[in-house]
């Protein structure tokens, strides 16, 4: 049956695949590095340099852009392409010209949102901050690579749909609506970069974090999910886990995450029934997420042992784990007496740390280390070492990231609320600052650990494109030895 | 459809469709998951029941526990008002005086205090009153309106430069900007203050012009006087810059800085515990 289908396959293109995975790589180390300077700019606040331009304000949205829309971004657009070729057996629809279109035209507006933002020019929507020009741009961009996905969906020469290709086209289609809904603006004149949103008040809010937490949803779970369900079982070379639990939680998972959104807006102006829902939908949403969770981990049944002798799936092994973490802490958060603890705090930071750095990177990294050896025609990658030194470098980065904000966030969220026994507010605003210093110095330490495995994936990416091997012990070797 | 296999590590079938290589297996729910789902759907409805949930054409189901977080904040809000109403009766009754010799209601004042104090001075002062430059230390025996209980109620209530109609006013003139001397006179009458605090030489010029200008304010000794708000100028503590570039900028165009009269923003019994709190950081004559 390999033999059929490789016979089958028609001339796919590579050339985007190549283009993203490199932007991706690129915008990545960017997004980690502007992520370490705003880090120590917390700790050591002179480090704002008293420049407009270098604020925390400033750069904080060119590190949460970078790293979203960037570094996920580039990836996800570039793995769709190239999951969606190989497993529809159909070249990208729309030719070169299209697919060359998509890919400028996404760092076109990645470079005017980055330049906005460092030159003050934000709508002040959290994730949604590029201005109505960039945000048109984006649209036009957004719906050509909807055309280009969508086109060689309906050409494909497979009788059925891949699980992986469900999860691409939520992605494309739902960060469309939102993407469009939220930034639904007027401009103030016509060569002016200032909106005005349509909505106002608590409305508005709600629409805000009915985007901000779906970009979450369809954005960094569904689209990444898509990512795995092709790249664990083509490294593992196993069977997905299961195809029914795939259709079950993809619906389960699709329907109720657009409802959860309400769970930013705890103990606002926002009317209790609507955060009723939001707590209960992300409650319900558990199960769901962990679907996703359980076909990843299972697709390795019966081939654990790789995780010894693999450091690229143990990339995508200890993604799907971070996932399964961050989308218990999401719901449990969510209830509405964990969240009168830890809205507004660092542990919020730390969350969504554990799964952007834990899920979104590793698993993405996972991909990266896969293709590029693929894509470039190479045996191998230049040193599965480096792939190895990479994996615990950032693995310990994240664990200095996530336990310091989850120390330095509950105890910012205890002594915002300690009485003394008089019923007077224990601390002030200052003294939870003071406190919250030796964590912010850790995480950001968490912060340069993780760029450093960043840069030694750089550096592999480099000697494999260009064709080196560096002279080292293979893994199976090694495990042999050990063994005997 | 494309034939069903056994995968041979688990036994199970496959689906029996592959793409690029990669095929499913048919493997059931797992049973744990299917439970814990439904477990979580209960206990939405459940939730839904007893919270205010759905939105209704007139409004939204209100829940049987009859909660809204308004109603829940008036209660807490009630609670705290109530704990704390015998304490506000004692205290608008006593004076400052009063409180600080009355062991209960000191401690209560410390801890109040400490809080009214965190809340709306420390952003200028200093959480524990070390003070900032243009803010004064509140920690130190350095008193520019007086560090006497009664004086720093009167501060707190009124303010300096504030709003309040009796507020507290000590406008230093501008020497050199309104040309009240000459540039020779205000660089001797620097010298002169700088050598209050024993830095440098000053000449007899400096100490005649000081008499003619300054004592009326700092007073003869340029020790401060307290009535009028004038600054110590001999204990080499200073509010802005304390080089004789500062003070020789001070005197050709002082700057002039605000503390808000707080009589009207914070009630009586917490102007009087704040009061209490500020005379017992170190400086409480």
């Amino acid at each position: 049956m390999n033999q059929a289908t490789a016979q089958g396959a028609p001339e796919y293109n590579e050339d985007v695949v190549k283009l993203f995975t490199l932007a991706a790589t690129f915008w990545g180390v960017i997004g980690f590095l502007v992520g370490v300077i705003i880090a120590f700019q917390l700790a050591f606040p002179a480090l704002n340099l008293g420049l407009e331009w270098t604020t925390f304000g400033r750069l904080r949205p060119v590190h949460t852009s970078a790293v979203i829309f960037a570094f996920g971004g580039n990836i996800m657009l570039g793995t769709s392409f190239y999951v969606v070729q190989r497993t529809c057996r159909q070249t990208l629809f729309g030719g070169k010209g299209l697919a060359s279109t998509i890919f400028w035209g996404y760092q076109i507006f990645i470079v005017m949102a980055a330049l906005g933002y460092v030159l003050g020019i934000t709508q002040g929507k959290e994730y949604a901050e590029p201005e109505w020009y960039v945000d048109l741009w984006l649209t036009v961009v957004w719906v050509l690579y909807l055309v280009a996905f969508a086109g060689t969906l309906m050409t494909r020469r497979e009788s059925h749909i891949y699980v992986a290709n469900w999860f691409y086209l939520a992605f494309i289609i739902t960060v469309a609506v939102l993407h469009i809904v939220n930034n639904m603006t007027i401009p103030v004149s016509f060569l002016g970069a200032k909106s005005y949103t349509v909505g106002a008040g608590v409305q508005d809010a709600m629409i805000q974090w009915w985007y901000g937490h779906n970009a979450v949803g369809f954005f960094l779970t569904a689209g990444f999910l898509g990512l795995m369900y092709y790249f664990i079982p083509k490294q593992a070379n196993r069977p997905v886990y299961s195809y029914r639990l795939s259709i079950v939680h993809f619906w389960s998972l699709i329907f109720l995450y657009i409802w959860a959104g309400p769970h930013h807006l705890h103990y606002t102006s926002l009317p209790d029934w609507a955060q009723t829902l939001g707590a209960t939908f992300s409650i319900m949403l558990w199960m769901p997420s962990w679907g996703g969770m359980i076909n990843g981990f299972m697709t390795l049944s019966g081939a654990w042992d790789k995780l010894r002798t693999d450091p690229v799936l143990r990339f995508l092994i200890a993604a799907v784990a971070f996932y399964g973490m961050s989308t218990f802490e999401g719901p449990a958060m969510s209830i509405k007496a964990v969240n009168s603890l830890s809205h507004y705090t660092d542990w919020t930071v730390g969350h969504v740390h554990s799964g952007a750095l834990g899920w979104v990177a590793f698993v993405s990294f996972g991909a990266i280390y896969y293709l590029i050896p693929k894509l470039w025609g190479r045996e191998r990658l230049y040193s599965l070492r480096f792939v190895t030194y990479h994996f615990w470098i950032a693995t310990l980065g994240i664990v200095l990231y996530i336990t310091s904000m989850w120390i330095s966030g509950i105890m910012q969220g205890l002594m915002w609320r300690a009485y003394d026994q008089f019923g007077f507010l224990q601390y002030s605003f200052i003294e939870t600052v003071e406190a919250m210093h030796p964590y912010y110095v850790i995480r950001a330490f968490g912060g340069v650990l993780f760029l450093l495995g960043s840069l030694f994936m750089v550096w592999n990416i480099i000697k494999t494109i260009g064709g080196a091997q560096r002279d080292e012990e293979a893994y199976e070797d090694v495990h042999h030895a050990v063994a005997s | 459809m494309a034939q069903v296999e056994k995968d041979a590590l688990t036994g199970t079938d496959t689906t029996g469709h592959e793409w690029d290589g990669i095929k499913e297996l048919n493997t059931p729910l797992p049973k744990w998951w299917i439970y814990t789902f439904y477990a979580c759907i209960l206990w939405a409805v459940g939730y839904w029941i007893a919270y205010p949930a759905w939105p209704t054409l007139s409004g939204y189901t209100k829940g049987v526990l009859g909660y809204s977080s308004r109603g829940d904040l008036d209660n807490q809000m009630k609670m705290v008002a109530e704990s704390r109403s015998g304490w506000m009766g004692k205290f608008e009754a006593a004076s400052v005086e009063d409180i600080a010799k009355d062991k209960e209601l000191l401690t209560y004042a410390m801890a109040g205090g400490k809080f009214i104090f965190n809340e709306n001075c420390a952003p200028c002062h200093g959480s524990g009153g070390q003070g900032a430059k243009g803010y004064p230390v509140l920690a130190d025996d350095d008193w520019i309106w007086g560090g006497k209980l009664a004086d720093i109620e009167q501060t707190v209530r009124l303010g300096a430069r504030g709003i309040h109609e009796d507020t507290r006013i000590s406008d230093m003139p501008k020497y050199g900007k309104d040309e009240l001397l000459e540039t020779a006179e205000i660089k001797a009458v620097a010298d002169y203050v700088m050598s209050l605090s024993g830095q440098g030489q000053a000449s007899d010029d400096g100490k005649v012009i000081f008499e003619e200008n300054c004592a009326a304010c700092h007073g003869e000794d340029g020790k401060g006087l307290q009535e009028v708000g004038g600054p110590n100028l001999t204990d080499g503590i200073w509010l802005y810059d304390g080089s004789a570039e500062g003070v020789l900028a001070q005197i050709n165009n002082p700057k002039h800085g605000v503390m808000p009269s707080w009589e009207g923003r914070l009630d009586n019994a917490s102007i009087k515990q704040v009061t209490v709190y500020v005379h017992s950081l170190g400086g409480g004559m």
